[in-house]
């Protein structure tokens, strides 16, 4: 008894662990497990049939399919870019700078965060109504929403990253004859840069998914998560589960990928 | 003739005031001459304007008015980038993401400097740091980054090298062995070396020129000795060292020139000081008398010390320090006044509590400071 008790005391922390990690990851094993199924002449479309490859092999069968995942993807990754750029630069001013107003606005950035996505995504589409862009809804308008929702966590994060950077490296690099766009690329962006990445990511996942906001400002444009939405009435393809799967993949890679580049790019930086 | 004062690269800081727009004055019009190769100190507790006096000649904060040249060079308003001036900072400002070699060749790398390979190799091994070069500063102890904090700066030859507190996030022992350290390279590299700290001890152990700054002012400035043996505030008088002050009155003065003294009455004993060591014009004064000048001997013994006698002391406090000993001791008037004894063994042993004694110092070693000041000023909290 009392060894039972030692070795779960001995042992809790990682079982329980282990249990998180597993109750986090199931959905994807389920996913991925899935995307080898073979459901052709099944009525149930939720319980694995038989092992298949046709559906990594043919991934754009069903109609449609993948045509919206090019739109997500382009959506997301114009709407990652702006809302980083414009988040980073945002990130340095309340930061950095002293302004008149710097707390409200540091609130009003925060605001949108807090917003329920339903409202914002209602009142996005009576504004592009006013507008008189009612008729023209699509790929413009879901971009300026995704880039609007976007900010908010790009600033967030790399604010974070800023706030804890010690101001001394840079005068430090000023002092060791470094001009300002110097002591910017080799000292403060290497060192705000994880930063910069993980704000990146999370605004290509965040655009990349999002059914609410992009299901009320699209008009006739299909977003990938529209696709599944609309298919899960009629039974999901399980093409759905490759691009799940095949999506999980990159961004494991790109998050390593992210982690080795940026130790790197310091070295680099530093030798040039 | 003009070829002579333009090789001089002294650091010339004119009228020098900073204001911060929040209305606090920092420093106060300083005027400061440093002279090229020499190894001086801004020594005052925090808040006294020193670190933004550093910062202003670094270029990293602005001067409010007032200038600051290099030789005939006025860098006042010049870029930190472009200034002959690097810093120690006090807490490093280590680039983390780069190795200890890359964080010492920053500032030849950005001045475009070829053989830099072969500078950091002498500079690591100069500052004993070969070993160190592939890793990161977090992997380094405390006194291995400063050395890097140092190195990085050296590398780069300025014509003045900043020190702010460099040794404060040291413990005693290494800052003991790193101040020897400090004095011996700044010797072999011969540059002028400004270095700012709130340790009197560490000032006086390496500046060859100790410039006392309170409240964005300096009180004073010379070389420890004359700091320590002839202060001319009771600031000073505190800050450095301890002193007694003890209200005396003038009553006169006597002699001219050199031999000039100033008499006065120190609770109706008459005290010659020389003019000197006077640093008041009003009737009243303090007069000033250092701890260790002090000396005593049970009443009845014989006093052989020539100089001023005062009888009827009490012994009030002892503390035994190993090598010496700190007395308290009641005056006749009233006054605690403090006592330090080398324990030489003459007496072999304390002086007991509440023993009588006599004191007696030698008259050159008092110095009269002006009664406006406050006698507490400069003086630890305790």
């Amino acid at each position: 008894m009392h060894r039972v008790g030692n070795w779960i005391g001995k042992h809790l922390m990682i079982t329980l662990g282990i249990l998180v990690l597993i109750y986090m990851y199931i959905p994807n094993f389920v996913v991925a497990l899935m995307s080898f199924n073979d459901s052709s002449g099944s009525r149930n479309l939720y319980q694995f049939q038989a092992f298949t490859w046709d559906n990594w092999l043919n991934p754009c069968a069903p109609n449609g399919m993948c045509e919206s995942l090019k739109v997500s993807v382009e959506i997301a990754l114009v709407a990652t870019i702006v809302a980083t750029i414009l988040g980073t630069l945002a990130s340095f001013a309340l930061v950095r700078h002293r302004f008149e107003g710097r707390s409200t606005m540091n609130l009003l950035i925060f605001l949108p965060m807090a917003t329920p996505e339903i409202v914002m995504g209602s009142s996005l589409l009576a504004l592009f109504v006013a507008a008189g862009m009612g008729g023209s809804l699509g790929f413009v308008t879901i971009l300026i929403a995704h880039i609007l929702f976007c900010l908010s966590f790009v600033v967030v994060t790399v604010r974070t990253r800023l706030a804890g950077l010690d101001s001394n490296l840079e005068k430090a690099a000023m002092d060791l004859y470094a001009n300002e766009w110097q002591t910017f690329w080799r000292i403060t962006f290497p060192l705000v840069f994880p930063g910069i990445l993980a704000a990146a990511l999370l605004a290509f996942s965040l655009s990349f998914d999002d059914f609410i906001i992009t299901n009320l400002n699209s008009g006739t444009t299909v977003t990938f998560p529209m696709f599944v939405w609309g298919s899960a009435q009629r039974g999901i393809p399980m093409q759905v589960n490759v691009i799940g799967t095949a999506m999980f993949l990159i961004s494991l890679v790109i998050v390593a990928a992210g982690e080795i580049g940026a130790r790197r790019r310091a070295k680099m930086l530093a030798n040039r | 003739m003009s070829s002579v004062s333009e090789s001089r690269r002294d650091l010339r800081l004119s009228g020098l005031h900073k204001r911060y727009s929040n209305g606090f004055t920092a420093v106060k019009s300083l005027d400061l001459v440093i002279p090229q190769g020499s190894f001086f100190a801004l020594l005052g507790p925090s808040g006294c304007g020193k670190t933004t006096t550093l910062r202003m000649v670094a270029g990293l904060e602005e001067v409010t008015a007032g200038s600051i040249k290099i030789g005939d060079q006025d860098i006042t308003s010049e870029k930190p980038f472009r200034r002959p001036v690097n810093t120690v900072f006090q807490n490093y400002a280590l680039f983390p993401h780069l190795t200890i070699a890359e964080n010492i060749e920053f500032g030849p790398k950005r001045r475009g400097v070829k053989e830099s390979a072969a500078q950091v190799k002498e500079i690591l091994e100069l500052t004993e740091l070969t070993e160190q070069a592939g890793k990161k500063p977090a992997q380094l102890s405390g006194g291995q980054q400063q050395r890097v904090a140092l190195a990085r700066a050296l590398i780069n030859r300025p014509e003045v090298l900043l020190l702010d507190e460099p040794l404060g996030a040291l413990d005693l022992k290494l800052r003991r062995s790193m101040q020897g350290e400090l004095k011996r390279i700044q010797e072999e590299v011969g540059l002028t070396f400004v270095h700012v700290t709130h340790d009197q001890e560490e000032a006086m152990t390496m500046a060859d020129t100790v410039a006392v700054m309170n409240q964005g002012e300096i009180e004073q400035l010379g070389s420890p000795y004359e700091l320590y043996t002839n202060p001319q505030t009771t600031f000073v008088a505190n800050f450095l060292g301890r002193s007694n002050l003890i209200k005396g009155t003038v009553i006169g003065r006597e002699g001219s020139g050199a031999d000039a003294v100033v008499k006065v009455d120190m609770h109706g004993t008459v005290i010659s000081i020389k003019q000197d060591r006077v640093h008041t014009v009003s009737k009243e004064g303090w007069i000033g008398i250092r701890p260790e000048k002090l000396l005593i001997q049970p009443e009845g013994t014989s006093l052989a010390d020539p100089g001023n006698h005062f009888s009827s002391a009490v012994v009030v406090g002892a503390s035994y320090l190993g090598v010496s000993t700190e007395y308290v001791l009641k005056m006749p008037w009233g006054q605690e006044l403090m006592c330090f004894e080398q324990n030489r063994g003459v007496r072999g042993g304390i002086v007991e509590l509440g023993t009588k004694v006599d004191v007696s110092w030698r008259q050159e070693y008092v110095f009269l400071l002006d009664s406006s000041q406050d006698a507490q000023a400069g003086r630890e909290e305790e």
